[in-house]
């Protein structure tokens, strides 16, 4: 065949194409080969039933000790404590955070000394130690009094009343996560492209609405993945707590298989919790994530929400022949690799944007 | 529009040892469309940028209607820097438009106008949103209202930056080479809006390389090179008659 004369019937073709060409319009496509990708597939598929086999089959995991155990009222109680404890923390952590890395952008000296300084200290103690000196605080000063600096003071409390365990254990927890939390923010505010402070400036906003309404909302888009990295951490981080016999998860856990030795259903039952935690965290950061995504993605991702609505629309319309389901995006479900090639693509460009 | 008068005395700048303003003195009168022309590096943008403060200057002042930008005098002569709630207070009566738009990706066309008159102005929200409608219509894009910066052409997200910065209703807008970010099919509809800009009367400091724009819009055009002011005049006598050598080097280079 001669591709010569095949280039002056159809002048549209590449030059450089392959010597031999089809000559019909629509030429059949055969996907490329993938034997390797089978071969680990089946490989991780033996994997996985072998641990849901020892999983179901291994009675030591005793799964009738772990049900009974899940929804126990102390483990709910110390469920209570660790989320409280969570919450808290990281209120103080991210309030305190956002305050330190202000501090250190700002311009004076001894504001960014005095931020640099809390960051060193609290990012080098180790968080069991911290916890164990806020509670014994009380050795240190006894009393605890409010008033004017170096001069009269007006009210006191006994420290031991101030802090007991979960005070101790939110100040140890709280303040150490704010010299991670004010790293974080820091990166996020030094991300956001020098020209949007100057033009905040130039439009003359006040220096507070800089920050509030132009600079952190864009930050936020860089924060929010590693913040929620720091929740998550500090959810188990709230384990260590235990040193101060603290009524959380893992404490009253403990205190539970210290009774009838049943160490791992036990463990497993805390463990189960935390997954859920985390994967509670986990939504909430999806939908975080996309609300600061707000113009800077000029389509947002579908929610799973979304996802799931469509993929079932999609798999009844093929059923039953009903229509599609209305709000389906272009190019969904015609197949399923094809509408996973058309996402990416989108996705490219609403990352690229327009110059 | 009677305000809108800049006063540039005896301006110096300098990163490190580099000259970047060399003297500089320039007057803009209200109303009128002044045109700094000059190669890469040869101070036009600083200048600009030193007019609202954005950038300090080391020696010399500027006044926008008789104003000391950055400063007041004290009695005993010595000029004393303005707090930074002061010299916001003074941006507001400058507008601003940059090279890269500079707009807020996470706000509406509409917002990044709204933004300004609110909370620097502290002007009531329904008030200045009819007129950021108004001014968005006005640049052409009333259709595009609620449209994020980065659904915009790179045309449109500037046209959206001259409604954001004409919505503080400043004496003097000031233009970072508005059109050197642009696509060439683009540069057109964003002159358009500026020549309309320069018919109402307000005061326009553009610092650009469209020479064609500069000679049919600027009332003066000044060259500048090296942190000096070289030649300035009416756009007949710079551009078709220069008295400088360095400025008709230029020219001859662009045009």
């Amino acid at each position: 065949m001669s591709t010569v004369s095949l280039h002056h019937e159809e002048p549209r073709l590449l030059v450089g194409e392959a010597p031999s060409r089809p000559t019909t319009d629509e030429p059949r496509v055969i996907g490329a080969r993938h034997p390797g990708r089978w071969v680990a597939t089946v490989v991780v598929a033996v994997l996985l039933a072998m641990v849901l086999n020892s999983l179901v089959t291994n009675p030591k995991w005793e799964w009738s000790v772990v049900w009974q155990y899940l929804t126990w009222p102390s483990v709910l109680e110390g469920l209570w404590g660790t989320l409280r404890l969570t919450a808290v923390a990281a209120f103080i952590g991210f309030g305190l955070g956002t305050v330190l890395a202000l501090m250190r952008l700002s311009r004076s000296p001894l504001l960014r000394g005095v931020s640099w300084l809390y960051t060193w200290v609290f990012r080098s103690v180790p968080l069991i130690l911290q916890l164990l000196l806020w509670y014994n605080l009380a050795y240190l000063y006894p009393q605890i009094t409010l008033g004017i600096p170096f001069g009269p003071s007006f009210t006191g409390f006994d420290t031991l009343d101030v802090i007991d365990k979960f005070g101790a254990a939110i100040l140890g927890l709280g303040l150490s996560q704010a010299a991670y939390s004010a790293e974080i923010v820091r990166a996020g505010i030094l991300g956001v492209d020098q020209g949007q402070h100057e033009a905040a400036a130039a439009l003359g906003l006040p220096r507070s609405v800089q920050q509030r309404r132009i600079i952190l909302p864009q930050a936020m888009r860089t924060i929010v993945p590693t913040a929620v990295n720091e929740i998550i951490g500090l959810v188990k981080g709230t384990s260590v707590v235990y040193v101060l016999a603290y009524s959380e998860l893992f404490y009253i856990v403990g205190v539970i298989y210290g009774r009838n030795q049943r160490v791992v259903p036990l463990l497993v039952v805390a463990g189960i919790w935390y997954l859920v935690i985390t994967t509670v965290l986990t939504v909430i950061q999806f939908y975080v994530e996309r609300h600061y995504a707000k113009g800077a993605l000029r389509q947002l991702p579908p929610t799973p929400l979304q996802r799931a609505r469509w993929g079932l629309g999609v798999a009844w319309s093929r059923i039953t022949g009903a229509p599609l389901p209305s709000d389906l995006p272009p190019g969904y479900g015609s197949r399923s690799l094809a509408a996973r090639g058309v996402l990416t693509r989108t996705r490219r460009t609403e990352i690229g944007g327009v110059a | 529009m009677s305000a809108g008068l800049v006063e540039v005395r005896g301006v110096h700048k300098a990163y490190g040892t580099l000259e970047v303003l060399d003297g500089i003195d320039l007057v803009v009168k209200p109303g009128e469309v002044t045109v700094i022309l000059g190669p890469s590096g040869s101070g036009k943008s600083t200048l600009l940028r030193a007019i609202n403060h954005l950038e300090k200057v080391d020696r010399g002042f500027i006044e926008v209607d008789g104003e000391l930008i950055g400063y007041r005098t004290r009695s005993d002569g010595a000029l004393q820097e303005l707090k930074e709630k002061e010299i916001l207070r003074q941006r507001t009566r400058i507008g601003f438009v940059f090279q890269n738009f500079n707009l807020f990706p996470h706000l509406t066309a509409l917002e990044n106008v709204v933004e300004a008159p609110v909370s620097a102005q502290g002007r009531p929200r329904a008030e200045v949103e009819a007129e950021a409608r108004e001014l968005l219509e006005r640049v052409g894009l009333g259709d595009k209202i609620d449209a994020y910066p980065r659904q915009l052409s790179g045309g449109q997200q500037q046209r959206v930056a001259i409604a954001r910065a004409l919505a503080v209703k400043p004496s003097v807008v000031l233009f970072d080479e508005p059109t050197s970010a642009l696509d060439p099919e683009l540069v057109g509809e964003v002159l358009d809006v500026i020549r309309d800009l320069a018919a109402t009367g307000t005061t326009l400091v553009v610092v650009t390389h469209e020479i064609g724009f500069a000679r049919e819009v600027a009332t003066t055009v000044v060259f500048m090179d090296g942190g000096r002011i070289v030649e300035q005049g009416s756009p007949a006598q710079v551009l078709d008659d220069p008295q400088q050598e360095r400025t008709r080097a230029f020219l001859d280079k662009v045009l």
